[in-house]
C-alpha cells in the first residue's frame, strides 16, 4: 500500500489540501492498477457467481431463469444440509483443536525454550505449513489406512481391537479428516502464538509473580488477555479454512463414505464440474461465502482491541 | 504499525464493493449466461473417406492408464506418415467434467474419450456420424455393436445417430485366483449364483477373502450389483433405464433383490470389510498379492493379469439362477467420439474405421487392449495365446456377442448418477447406513433430478 509521505513539519490537514488543490482524481491513479486487477480476478467472478446462481445453467446450453430456486434447495436439500453441517464439524477439528493445543505448547516453550531447543520446535511445528496439503492429504491417507501406521501402532501396543480403516469408517472418517486439518493448523497458530507472547511485556509476568500467581493464573491473567489479537487472527484464518476445506477432504476421501465427509467445496465443484449444475453450485457458493462472513465477522470483533 | 492495521480492519468492504459489484452486473447481467444453441447437426454434410497426402495433425484426448489409444495412434502414424497426433490424456473422471469445455473451445478435439454422450449431443457439441456411417459402410458390423452409440432425436439412448465408435468392446464378468480356488474345492466355474455363493461361503470357511472388490471413490461393488441385477430380472429393463427410456425405473423388484443379495454378502463379511477404504489400484494390488478368490472387473485387465500373474487367474461370465440362463454381462464400447468443432473429422472418421479394420489394429486392440476389437462380422478376431486369461476373456466376448447379452454400465445411465447416488449410496449399503429399498429409491430419485434438468 502507498500512502503519501507525511512531512514531519506539516500538519495533516495541510497535506490533505495539497492533495485536493492538485485534483481530485490524482490520487485514484495510484490505485487504478490495484483496482483493475481487484475487479477483473475479485469483483467480477464474484458477480458472475451471484448471477449464475439466479439461473438454471449447465454450463454450455441456455440458461433458464430460476429466480431464488437454487437457494431454496440448498436450504431445504437434507444431503446439502448435512455438507454444510460437515463444514462446521470441521471447524472444531481444524480451529479450536490447533489454538487450543497451540496457546499449550506456545505457553510451554516461552518457559523453557531458548536457543536452539526453541528453534528445532519452532521448525517442527512449523513444518506441515510448508507441506502442500494435497501431499498431506495422501501421506495422512496411507498412514490412516487398514494397513497404515497407526493401525500397526494400535496392535503393536494390543490395541488391535481399535484398528480401523479411519477414513473408510462412518462414525471415524469426518473426525479422522478434521485430525489431519488440526495437524496443518497447528503450526501455524503455534508460530503466530509464540510470536505474540514474546510480544507481551515480561514486566507483567513479573508483576503477576510477585502477587502470587501460579501458572495458570499467570496464563489466564496475562497470556490469553495479551494474545487476543494474535488468536483473533488464528481463528479467522483456520475457520475459513475449515468452512472453505477442499484438497484434503478430495485427497483423503473424495466425500465418503456416504456423504459422510462431503464439504460444501467438495460439493460446489461436484455440482459444477460432474452434475453440470452451475446455477446450484454457484448458489451454494454465494451461501458458503455469508457463512463464512456470518462466522468470521464475530471473530473479528471479539478478538478486536478495545478501543484507546 | 498498530493503526494502519486496525484502519484495515475497521475498513467497511460493502461500500466499496456494493457499487462494484452492481457496476459488474450491469455490464454483465442484461444477458443470461450461456450460447446461443449451436445448429443442430442432422447428419446431412457431405464427408471423404480419402486421408490424402497433405500433413495432418489430429487432435486426441485420451485416458490414462489405457495405453491402447497411444498405440494405434503411433501404428497408424506409422502406416499413414502424413498424420500426426497431438495426444492429451487425463484420468477418466477428469474427462467427464472437462468434456463439454474441452468440445465448446475454439481448440476441439478431434477424437475424444467419450463419457455419457446425452447431454454433449444436446448441446451440439459432438460430431454425427452417419455420413460416415454410410460412406464406409458401417453396417457390415453386428448393428449390437454400436447400439449403445446412438442417440435419438428425443435424447434417449441406443436408437438414431451415431455419436461414437469403440477403440475395443469390453466386457466384464469374474476374475479368479486359480490357486485359491482349487483350496475351496472349484474345479469349474460356477453355472448358477447358487453354485457361486457356495463358494463365496466356502472361501470364507476356509480363511480366504471371498471377494476382492473396490469401493472407495467410486463404487466398484457396482460391478456384482449389476450382475445380479441383470439376471433377476429383464436384462431390457436395465437398458432402458440407462438409454433413458420413457417411464423407466430403477425401482424395479430385479435392483431390489439384487440390493439385497449384495447386503446379506455385505454382511457375510464376502467383501472386505474396509472395502470403502480401497480404491481400484488398491484391490488390483491386493487381488495381484493372492489376496481374494474373486474379483469383479472388465477384460481391459487381462493383458495386465497375464504380465503379473501369468497361469494363476481364470475368468467366467457372471452366472444366471439357473445353469441354462443365458449370459448378461455389462459391455461397453471404449467410445470415442468427434468433436462437431473438429478441424480434421474427415481424418478422425478415416481414423475410427481403421481401428476397426485394419489387421495390424485389430491385432492392436486385443493386446494392448485386452478387448474384442469390433468391427465387421466377417473379420475374425485376433486369437491369443492358450491358456492367457486374455484368451478367455475372448472368448467370453464372442460367447456373449452370440447371446445378445450385451448391457451397458447402470452407471453410466446420467453424468453424474455414478458419483452423486451410486456411489455414496452403496456405501452406506454395505456398513448397514442404508436400507435395500432405501437404495434403489435413492438411485431413481437421483436419476429423475437429473432428467428433470
Amino acid at each position: 500500500m502507498t500512502l503519501p509521505a507525511t512531512g514531519s513539519t506539516s500538519p495533516a490537514r495541510a497535506h490533505r489540501n495539497r492533495w485536493a488543490r492538485s485534483g481530485r482524481w490524482s490520487g485514484w491513479l495510484w490505485v487504478v492498477p490495484a483496482l483493475v486487477m481487484y475487479v477483473v480476478f475479485v469483483v467480477r467472478p464474484l458477480t458472475l457467481t451471484f448471477q449464475y446462481s439466479l439461473y438454471d445453467w449447465n454450463g454450455i446450453g441456455v440458461a433458464r431463469w430460476a429466480g431464488l430456486d437454487n437457494y431454496l434447495t440448498v436450504f431445504t436439500d437434507s444431503d446439502l444440509l448435512k455438507i454444510i453441517g460437515n463444514a462446521f464439524v470441521l471447524i472444531i477439528f481444524f480451529s479450536f483443536i490447533p489454538v487450543g493445543v497451540g496457546l499449550l505448547v506456545a505457553s510451554l516453550v516461552r518457559r523453557m525454550a531458548t536457543g536452539l531447543f526453541g528453534t528445532a520446535v519452532r521448525t517442527i511445528l512449523f513444518l506441515p505449513q510448508v507441506i502442500p496439503l494435497v501431499a498431506a492429504g495422501i501421506a495422512w491417507s496411507w498412514l490412516l489406512s487398514s494397513s497404515g501406521v497407526v493401525n500397526q501402532v494400535l496392535r503393536a501396543v494390543g490395541l488391535g481391537g481399535l484398528a480401523r480403516p479411519w477414513l473408510g469408517d462412518f462414525d471415524t472418517a469426518l473426525p479422522s479428516v478434521g485430525m489431519i486439518g488440526a495437524w496443518v493448523s497447528l503450526g501455524l497458530c503455534t508460530i503466530l502464538l509464540i510470536t505474540g507472547i514474546g510480544k507481551i511485556d515480561p514486566s507483567l509476568y513479573e508483576a503477576a509473580r510477585m502477587d502470587g500467581a501460579g501458572p495458570v493464573r499467570e496464563f489466564v491473567a496475562v497470556t490469553l488477555p495479551g494474545l487476543r489479537r494474535e488468536i483473533g487472527v488464528c481463528l479467522t484464518v483456520t475457520v475459513i479454512a475449515a468452512l472453505a476445506s477442499f484438497d484434503i477432504v478430495y485427497i483423503s476421501t473424495s466425500g465418503g463414505p456416504g456423504y459422510q465427509t462431503t464439504v460444501p467445496g467438495l460439493e460446489i465443484y461436484r455440482l459444477a464440474f460432474a452434475q453440470r449444475q452451475v446455477g446450484l453450485a454457484s448458489a451454494l457458493a454465494i451461501v458458503l461465502m455469508a457463512l463464512v462472513l456470518l462466522c468470521v465477522l464475530p471473530i473479528q470483533r471479539l478478538t478486536r482491541e478495545e478501543k484507546g | 504499525m498498530r493503526r494502519y492495521a486496525r484502519k484495515l480492519h475497521a475498513g467497511r468492504p460493502a461500500l466499496v464493493l456494493a457499487p462494484l459489484m452492481a457496476a459488474t452486473l450491469a455490464i454483465t447481467a442484461c444477458s443470461a449466461p450461456g450460447a446461443d444453441p449451436v445448429t443442430e447437426d442432422d447428419g446431412d454434410t457431405e464427408v471423404s473417406t480419402e486421408l490424402g497426402s497433405d500433413p495432418i495433425t489430429l487432435e486426441m484426448y485420451a485416458e490414462t492408464g489405457f495405453p491402447l489409444a497411444k498405440a494405434l495412434a503411433d501404428e497408424f502414424s506409422n502406416q499413414y506418415p502424413n498424420v500426426t497426433f497431438n495426444v492429451r490424456e487425463d484420468q477418466f473422471t477428469v474427462i467427464v467434467e472437462n468434456a463439454p469445455r474441452v468440445l465448446a473451445g475454439d481448440n476441439a478435439p478431434d477424437i475424444i474419450r467419450l463419457p455419457t454422450m446425452i447431454d454433449l449431443v444436446s448441446d451440439g457439441l459432438l460430431k454425427n456420424l452417419d455420413p460416415y456411417f454410410d460412406a464406409y459402410g458401417w453396417d457390415s458390423f453386428p448393428a449390437s455393436q454400436l447400439e449403445q452409440l446412438r442417440i435419438a432425436d428425443d435424447g434417449t439412448r441406443g436408437s438414431g445417430s451415431l455419436y461414437g465408435m469403440g477403440l475395443g468392446y469390453s466386457v466384464t464378468g469374474v476374475f479368479y485366483n486359480k490357486e485359491l480356488a482349487e483350496q475351496v474345492g472349484m474345479t469349474e466355474p460356477p453355472v448358477t449364483i447358487a453354485e457361486f455363493e457356495e463358494l463365496l461361503a466356502a472361501a470364507k470357511d476356509a480363511g480366504i477373502q471371498p471377494i476382492m472388490q473396490f469401493n472407495q471413490d467410486t463404487a466398484g461393488i457396482n460391478f456384482p450389483h449389476q450382475a445380479l441385477q441383470n439376471q433377476y430380472g429383464d436384462p431390457q429393463e436395465i437398458a432402458d433405464w440407462i438409454f433413458q427410456k420413457e417411464g423407466a425405473t430403477f425401482d424395479t423388484p430385479a435392483a431390489l433383490k439384487a440390493t439385497q443379495t449384495i447386503e446379506k454378502w455385505a454382511q457375510a463379511g464376502y467383501f472386505p470389510a474396509d472395502a470403502n477404504a480401497i480404491d481400484y489400484t488398491a484391490m488390483m494390488g491386493q487381488f495381484q498379492e493372492g489376496n481374494g478368490l474373486f474379483m469383479f472387473n472388465g477384460d481391459w485387465e487381462s493383458g495386465n493379469l497375464d504380465s503379473n500373474m501369468p497361469g494363476e487367474v481364470g475368468f467366467f461370465l457372471f452366472p444366471g439362477e439357473t445353469a441354462d440362463a443365458s449370459h448378461v454381462a455389462m459391455s461397453a464400447p471404449n467410445t470415442f467420439g468427434v468433436g462437431a468443432k473438429a478441424k480434421n473429422p474427415d481424418a478422425a472418421a478415416f481414423f475410427l474405421n481403421w481401428v476397426h479394420t485394419n489387421e495390424k489394429a485389430r491385432e492392436i486392440s486385443v493386446q494392448v487392449g485386452g478387448s474384442s476389437p469390433g468391427g465387421p462380422a466377417d473379420l475374425e478376431v485376433p486369437t491369443a495365446a492358450e491358456g492367457t486369461v486374455l484368451a478367455q476373456t475372448l472368448a467370453a466376448s464372442g460367447q456373449l456377442a452370440e447371446e445378445n447379452g450385451a448391457v451397458d454400465f447402470t452407471a453410466n445411465a446420467t453424468g453424474s448418477i455414478f458419483a452423486s447416488a451410486i456411489t455414496p449410496e452403496l456405501q452406506k449399503l454395505i456398513v448397514g447406513e442404508q436400507t435395500p429399498e432405501g437404495y434403489v429409491q435413492a438411485v431413481q430419485a437421483q436419476y429423475e433430478e437429473e432428467l428433470s434438468r
